[in-house]
């Protein structure tokens, strides 16, 4: 009963830390179109930064780890914004190109990556309370994953706070369902595009920096493995839907926990049985109606 | 399909005039090894030395693997993600069935054609379990679909699952049972040979392909699949004989990489070397057979010279900021793929078409309409 809880909750913080990437890649497929290949090098380049800011104000302290998730998301999110500008804007509703260009930008950071910081994971210091456990019912759970969790169920609540209640997220939400009316009715979706982006960048940043507070260290390639994850999140969850991607994130990080502990390391391959056993009854995903 | 008389003999004669064009390629290429012409800046050395030709032959099977890809991006208009792990399933699959039947005293010239046999029935039975699974769906979920299927297969060679894939240090080629003159550094030119044969029948088996009705069925449906289906044809089904066809092709540039590196590592088996075949066939030219062809061999080529050049001295006298991105390969063709993405969407064969202005008008139109085939 402990194992089976303490594989629930890791699973969910691990699930959480999935959301956090996929959040943003399904809004952005949702409204754009666009699947995003640099999203990984966002997180990545947000894990490094608030990395190398953090550890100058304080290295394993709370104000350096704060100070580094803060600079995560602007960081995030100001490069999320600025490939949108800059690459995907100029390819206005060539939808493959702009696979292509995210595909290439994302191969190329990760180069630069590894020049700058080095091809091995850099090890990291983090406050001493992340690195024990607490328990609960009898199960030792490491404390690192209720900030993980706590971190994307706020994020969940900001966007979704964001999509509803503001006049940015009822375009954004218009634009998913319907963007030719939204165009139609004058509304310049394009500025939405850059705020989905930025909204994404920044949920990834954030997702970056708490990735090296799961692995406890930083490397060149932990946006590009989290993000196949989170691909196979988004169509489960149904592209575009901001939901499924809170779902699925749960699902497949719970399942990966539960057939790595019971069935020998197999989590990554009951991950796809997973995805294949969806898409074969549903081949919009669990949420998923938007087509483009 | 029959065109009119008039174009049927223009078409004839220019389409002679290409086989000719094509023969004189090969047959110089055939000539390398014996030749020695030495390219500074473009090659390691003289063709006729060992380490050239390895580069060069490397280059042509990754120049057919980019061509079998061409059936599905160029032909078909899928965007797979998980082409790497069928030329993977070559390169393995050869290399276990041969460590596997090595022992059993079969003589070795029947264990070698035996093990290329199963390494291709593997790839065929492969290609129809991913195609048939991962055409349910279209457009990008394809593409992840695909992309997680690689992911898992990549997963499992590294942990080494059943014993058989050796984790991150690979297979190795069973020398005993390979046929003598494919092995060593002295026959390096047999396999440049055969690894010319290998992109030469890669190129007639997709030029056959694109030209049978299959062929044209697919590309139809590329361009309207609504307009296929209310005809009464089956897109799913072309669409599966041309995924597995593609899947076959990519196992035999694995199986020609596993004699010429006599080892197959894990890397192969990435998404990022999946990536790296559509930097390659958008380098080229979305579209262009020739594309896939001359992407793979100036990509691999450049890949070569850029890695010598991150470790010289010129680069290393730099400041950090240009030396950095200098030093990395992988940065400078990740940039010179967005940027021939962003201003150049024919790649190289579609900039040479467009300065000689020798343009065939189905050509030219087909490659816009690949690119804009996802939005389905």
């Amino acid at each position: 009963m402990t194992t089976v809880l303490l594989l629930l909750i890791t699973g969910v913080g691990l699930g959480a830390l999935y959301f956090l990437v996929a959040s943003g890649l399904s809004l952005i497929y949702g409204l754009m179109g666009v699947l995003n290949f640099a999203h990984g090098s966002f997180l990545t380049l947000a894990g490094f930064l608030g990395w190398e800011v953090g550890r100058r104000v304080g290295d394993g302290s709370w104000a350096g780890l704060l100070v580094g998730m803060l600079v995560g998301l602007v960081v995030g999110a100001l490069v999320a914004a600025i490939t949108e500008l800059v690459f995907i804007r100029a390819l206005y509703e060539r939808h493959i190109e702009q696979v292509l260009v995210t595909v290439g930008l994302g191969l190329a950071s990760v180069a630069l990556f590894e020049g700058i910081w080095g091809t091995d994971p850099i090890q990291i210091r983090l406050p001493e309370w992340l690195g024990q456990t607490t328990d609960v019912l009898g199960a030792n759970i490491p404390n690192d994953r209720w900030l993980l969790i706590g971190s994307a169920a706020l994020v969940l609540v900001l966007i979704v706070l964001f999509l509803q209640r503001t006049s940015y997220g009822l375009v954004i939400r218009a634009g998913v369902e319907n963007r030719t009316m939204v165009t139609a009715l004058g509304i310049d979706v394009r500025r939405a595009f850059t705020v989905v982006f930025a909204i994404g960048g920044a949920a990834a940043g954030l997702g970056g920096v708490l990735a090296s507070v799961y692995y406890g260290q930083v490397g060149a390639h932990q946006g590009t493995s989290l993000l196949i994850y989170a691909f196979i999140v988004t169509v489960i969850g149904g592209l575009g839907s901001l939901s499924g991607a809170a779902i699925a994130s749960v699902l497949v990080a719970v399942i990966q926990q539960f057939a790595n502990f019971y069935l020998g390391g197999t989590g990554d391959l009951a991950v796809v049985l997973a995805l294949a056993a969806v898409l074969l009854v549903r081949p919009t995903g669990l949420m998923g109606k938007v087509t483009h | 399909m029959r065109t009119a008389p008039t174009t049927s003999r223009r078409g004839l004669t220019s389409r002679w005039g290409r086989i000719a064009v094509g023969a004189a390629v090969v047959a110089v290429a055939a000539m390398l090894p014996l030749l020695a012409i030495d390219i500074p800046g473009v090659l390691p050395g003289p063709t006729y030395t060992p380490g050239t030709l390895t580069v060069l032959a490397y280059a042509m099977l990754i120049a057919a693997l980019a061509l079998s890809y061409h059936l599905i991006f160029g032909v078909a208009g899928m965007l797979s993600f998980g082409h790497a792990m069928f030329f993977a399933a070559g390169a393995y699959g050869l290399g276990i069935v041969l460590r596997l039947l090595a022992p059993t005293g079969i003589p070795s010239e029947a264990v070698f054609l035996l093990a290329i046999v199963i390494t291709l029935v593997i790839a065929l039975v492969l290609g129809n379990l991913v195609g048939a699974l991962a055409l349910r769906v279209s457009g990008i979920s394809f593409a992840m679909v695909t992309l997680a299927i690689a992911q898992a297969m990549n997963v499992m060679i590294r942990r080494n699952v059943g014993g058989l894939t050796g984790g991150e240090e690979g297979v190795t080629l069973t020398v005993d049972v390979v046929p003598d003159w494919l092995v060593g550094v002295v026959n390096t030119r047999n396999l440049y040979w055969l690894a010319l044969a290998i992109l030469v029948g890669v190129y007639l088996a997709c030029a056959w392909v694109e030209r049978s009705r299959l062929g044209h069925v697919v590309a139809a449906a590329r361009e309207n699949e609504l307009r296929v289906t209310v005809l009464g044809l089956r897109p799913y089904l072309v669409r599966l004989f041309l995924f597995s066809t593609a899947a076959v092709l990519a196992a035999v540039a694995g199986m020609g990489f596993m004699l010429l590196q006599s080892s197959a590592t894990p890397r192969i088996s990435t998404s990022d070397f999946t990536l790296t075949l559509l930097v390659i066939v958008v380098l080229g030219g979305v579209g262009y057979r020739w594309g896939a062809i001359v992407g793979g061999i100036v990509y691999t080529l450049l890949d070569q010279r850029l890695a010598a050049l991150a470790s010289s001295d010129a680069i290393a006298g730099l400041p950090d900021v240009l030396r950095i991105p200098l030093s990395e390969p992988l940065f400078i063709l990740g940039m010179l793929f967005v940027l021939v993405v962003m201003f150049a969407p024919g790649g190289i064969v579609g900039l040479a078409h467009r300065v000689t202005r020798r343009r065939g008008g189905s050509r030219d139109a087909r490659e816009p309409a690949v690119l804009q085939d996802m939005e389905a």
